[in-house]
């Protein structure tokens, strides 16, 4: 039998070390539940791009609010991901650096706007909670309304800055499902690589789309309204 | 193009490891087929500067001048090349010439390239053979498996994938992608698949192949066309299998 002579860094121990597991958990939770919650949160916005508009996405928010266990929920799958996900991603940005200027491939472009539209993401979330969810809370009377919307994004530079913080997040969550599937080791030659770079691209143009559209018919100017 | 007289070669200097570097100008004579190395050697028999200034001459390291060494990895206009393999016929003037910028600098253009021998025994990129008896011819490897183990095996340590990776710099213990690229290697192996979940364990820590940021400019700019993407999301498969089913076993 051949010995093992490994040194102590060497030493397999039998648990999974704790920085794997943090950073299978920032990449796993940047889809599940987070990306999964941006999609459901778009879909809910659409609701302003129908024909009943108002009504209807009055109707939604009152259901959501309605949820039983929500405060349960909102914590355990919501909070807690976003956070965890958004301040170590913020660790994770420290550790980057940029030459694009040498090193001009679209890949290496990537990996620059996935940290900077990360680091949006963040600031823009917190201002989209302080403005709404924070707000309701210390203001009971405030109620989230489609009317509440329209007048936040009736200011041209909310408006502005909401489309930018949609735009963000959709593209980080897009090019995030990409990573995850080579950080994961599902996708590993450059061909399935480019097969999941169109997938992705398509998942993201479709949610930009989405998410635009849904914020646009806030102020009654929504690209495409469905009936 | 250059002029037909002469080349201008602009260098960032360093006299030693703890001094600043500053950058200095050298004209020298053309010739037909050159490469930067001979270029530097004109500095080195003739060490004056473009303003006629005697100075001292410009140090660099190389070895094989046939781009298998991986010594005279500098950044050549701003990329990070071999010296020997890089035409002056080629390049675009004036040729700036740098160190590579995530090693310590020993002087000049010689780097320390010590850290990637350490990151080597790091992740095991050996065969464990303790040579008491004879062992047998071994297990068969396939003639296609054997061509992959063959690219893979091409790597010289000449530390360009590290230079050229955003996620290898002073704030980041990021082991980077050769080392990765030598665990598959000898995970590959059938021997040496007997240590695998050493080497991929010595890859879960800090620094390990979670820590790769997907930018993929190492595999542009490895010179031995090693796809080291391939080997990155190879190692992640490994180290993802190993951590859900290993850990579901105990």
């Amino acid at each position: 039998m051949i010995p093992i002579t490994a040194t102590a860094e060497h030493t397999a121990t039998d648990t999974v070390p704790v920085h794997f597991k943090l950073r299978k958990l920032h990449s796993l939770f940047g889809i599940i539940p987070v990306g999964l919650f941006l999609i459901e949160h778009l879909s809910v916005n659409s609701l302003a791009a129908t024909a009943g508009g108002e009504r209807v996405f009055n109707a939604a928010v009152g259901v959501l609010r309605g949820l039983p266990y929500l405060i349960v929920i909102e914590i355990l799958f919501i909070m807690i991901p976003i956070l965890f996900h958004g301040v170590y991603g913020v660790f994770v940005t420290t550790e980057a650096s940029v030459n694009t200027g040498a090193y001009r491939y679209g890949r290496n472009w990537m990996y620059v706007i996935q940290r900077v539209t990360g680091l949006f993401t963040f600031i823009f979330v917190v201002v989209h909670l302080w403005n709404f969810r924070i707000a309701s809370m210390i203001n009971p009377d405030l109620h989230v309304t489609f009317d509440l919307v329209r007048q936040h994004l009736a200011v041209t530079w909310v408006m502005v800055f909401y489309i930018a913080g949609v735009l963000a997040s959709v593209f980080h969550f897009a090019n995030g499902i990409w990573n995850f599937c080579v950080s994961w080791g599902i996708t590993i030659g450059p061909r399935a690589q480019r097969a999941s770079a169109w997938a992705c691209a398509a998942v993201g143009l479709a949610l930009s789309f989405i998410g635009v559209n849904a914020l646009l018919a806030f102020v009654g100017k929504a690209l495409i309204i469905s009936i | 193009m250059a002029n037909e007289k002469s080349i201008i070669l602009k260098i960032q200097r360093q006299p030693g490891p703890d001094k600043a570097s500053f950058w200095e100008t050298f004209e020298i004579p053309y010739r037909k087929n050159m490469n930067v190395i001979s270029a530097l050697m004109e500095i080195q028999a003739n060490p004056v500067n473009a303003q006629n200034k005697r100075t001292t001459p410009v140090a660099w390291e190389c070895s094989c001048l046939e781009e298998v060494c991986g010594a005279c990895s500098m950044r050549i206009n701003g990329r990070t090349q071999q010296a020997c393999s890089a035409l002056i016929d080629e390049l675009e003037h004036p040729i700036v010439l740098q160190p590579m910028a995530k090693f310590p600098v020993v002087r000049d253009l010689h780097v320390d390239r010590s850290r990637m021998f350490e990151d080597l025994k790091r992740v095991r990129a050996w065969i464990d053979i303790d040579g008491t008896h004879a062992a047998g011819p071994g297990p068969l490897i396939s003639p296609h498996r054997q061509a992959l183990m063959y690219i893979l095996s091409r790597c010289m340590t000449c530390g360009c994938c590290l230079d050229a990776c955003p996620q290898v710099n002073s704030r980041s213990p990021f082991i980077g992608p050769s080392a990765i690229s030598q665990a598959r290697l000898f995970n590959m192996h059938p021997t040496g698949a007997m240590h695998k979940d050493l080497r991929l364990r010595a890859l879960m820590g800090p620094g390990g192949v979670t820590d790769c940021g997907n930018a993929q400019n190492c595999i542009h700019a490895c010179p031995k066309n090693i796809p080291l993407t391939d080997s990155i999301a190879d190692i992640c498969r490994q180290t993802t299998r190993l951590a859900l089913f290993g850990s579901l076993r105990k």
